[in-house]
């Protein structure tokens, strides 16, 4: 084989090499940018938000209707703002009730949004003012045996 | 004591001292290497050279290999994890499996089968038929000339080629879970993202696959240099490569792992 052509197919593994190294570091390692396209923002304040995560779906009567951008804690409000990006296909009434879910019995979270009866939609910038925060299992475990704890205590 | 008893015992001393002392030979060999490399990196066209065949004529079984391995991790995960209905989480298994350990581990063992093998073979055939004397007559150093070039060409290949193999996997992962089976896309990306961290896991992959490629080409160019300048000894020399590799590849990654996972979760 010409030298030369031996150069190229070397110069092409070690390149191969190289971008295999950058899609393990920012596709499947968490050094990633999201870009969104064709979106609106908007942003809800959760209580709780028990183990959701940046990316995860946010939907609508099942159907995937946009994902989780960003979460942060708010030093004002002391609970987590959660940002998320919406298809510009479907647009929501401004009551619209959004709650933290759980798909399956260790399934991931998610946020599920039902639509309210307002005429006026959500636009970019906008905030949900209605929510439910996630459900945690060690506060109803808690709440539960609270709640036995107090009713042997009227017997 | 019966007197095949004593034999025995007398051939498993032997044995040990024979492995000691290679041990000894191997090592000594692999610091003259190290220090007779500065020649070999200066003529760095030597090193291209020999990356083509060690790196480049590897990349289709690691290629293939990987994407099935990927295929089989998202199967077998998805079989598993619907049943608990966290099928989304099949991308976290997927990566870091191949990430942390397949990756590194299967890509060395093949990578010792593929090149490791053909440069002992080569480094063998070279002795048998007195290419090596030849060159020492010439006053050229076979170890500079013959033996650095094919070990830093190894050293440089296997982290690339473990690092394909990883995103192969991951690929094959994607195309069972997501595009034929369904799961949902973001969730796979979104979860697989929040699981692998780059420092512990790409990183300490990466490092890895480093100290593979040192052991495998190391024992790969010593016993391509030590074997009996017969076409048996080549023969034996050549098995003897990919076994020893694949044992120290695999004590080694027990040894790498419980450094470098030592309390990540």
């Amino acid at each position: 084989m010409q030298r030369t052509t031996m150069d190229l197919w070397v110069g092409l593994f070690v390149v191969m090499g190289i971008v295999a190294l950058m899609i393990l570091s920012l596709k499947v390692g968490n050094l990633n940018v999201y870009n969104p396209s064709q979106s609106y923002v908007i942003s809800g304040n959760f209580e709780n938000i028990g183990g959701l995560k940046v990316r995860a779906p946010v939907k609508s009567a099942g159907v995937v209707v946009g994902r989780v951008t960003d979460i942060q804690f708010s030093t004002q409000t002391y609970d987590a703002v959660v940002t998320m990006n919406m298809d510009s296909r479907y647009l929501f009434p401004k009551d619209t009730f959004a709650s933290i879910l759980t798909s399956g019995l260790l399934g991931e979270q998610y946020i599920g949004l039902a639509a309210g009866g307002d005429e006026v939609m959500l636009k970019d910038g906008d905030k949900i003012m209605k929510t439910n925060s996630a459900m945690v299992l060690e506060e109803l475990i808690g709440r539960f045996l609270f709640n036995k704890a107090a009713e042997d205590d009227s017997k | 004591m019966p007197k095949r008893i004593v034999t025995g015992i007398r051939n498993i001393g032997h044995r040990v001292i024979d492995g000691v002392w290679r041990l000894g030979v191997a090592s000594r060999f692999f610091l003259l290497v190290l220090f007779k490399s500065g020649t070999s990196l200066h003529r760095f066209n030597l090193v291209i050279r020999e990356l083509y065949f060690t790196g480049v004529l590897s990349l289709i079984i690691i290629v293939v290999s990987g994407l099935f391995v990927g295929m089989v991790l998202g199967l077998q995960g998805y079989e598993t994890l619907q049943k608990y209905g966290s099928e989304s989480a099949v991308g976290t298994l997927v990566a870091l499996s191949l990430v942390r350990e397949l990756g590194p581990v299967v890509a060395a063992l093949l990578f010792a089968s593929r090149a490791g093998s053909a440069i002992t073979a080569e480094i063998g055939l070279m002795k048998a038929t007195e290419q090596l004397s030849a060159m020492s007559m010439m006053a050229v150093d076979p170890v500079a000339r013959v033996v650095a070039p094919r070990f830093w060409s190894g050293v440089i290949s296997m982290p690339l080629l473990a690092a394909i193999f990883s995103v192969m996997g991951v690929f094959g992962g994607y195309l069972v879970t997501v595009v034929f089976i369904g799961v949902d896309e973001g969730s796979f990306w979104s979860q697989m993202q929040d699981s692998v961290d780059f420092r512990f896991d790409i990183m300490n992959g990466f490092i890895k696959s480093c100290y593979f490629g040192v052991a495998v080409t190391a024992i790969a160019v010593f016993e391509g240099y030590d074997a009996p300048p017969t076409a048996e000894g080549v023969s034996g020399a050549t098995t003897r490569t990919v076994v020893t590799s694949s044992l120290v590849i695999l004590g080694l990654d027990f040894i790498l792992t419980a450094f470098m996972f030592r309390g990540v979760s």
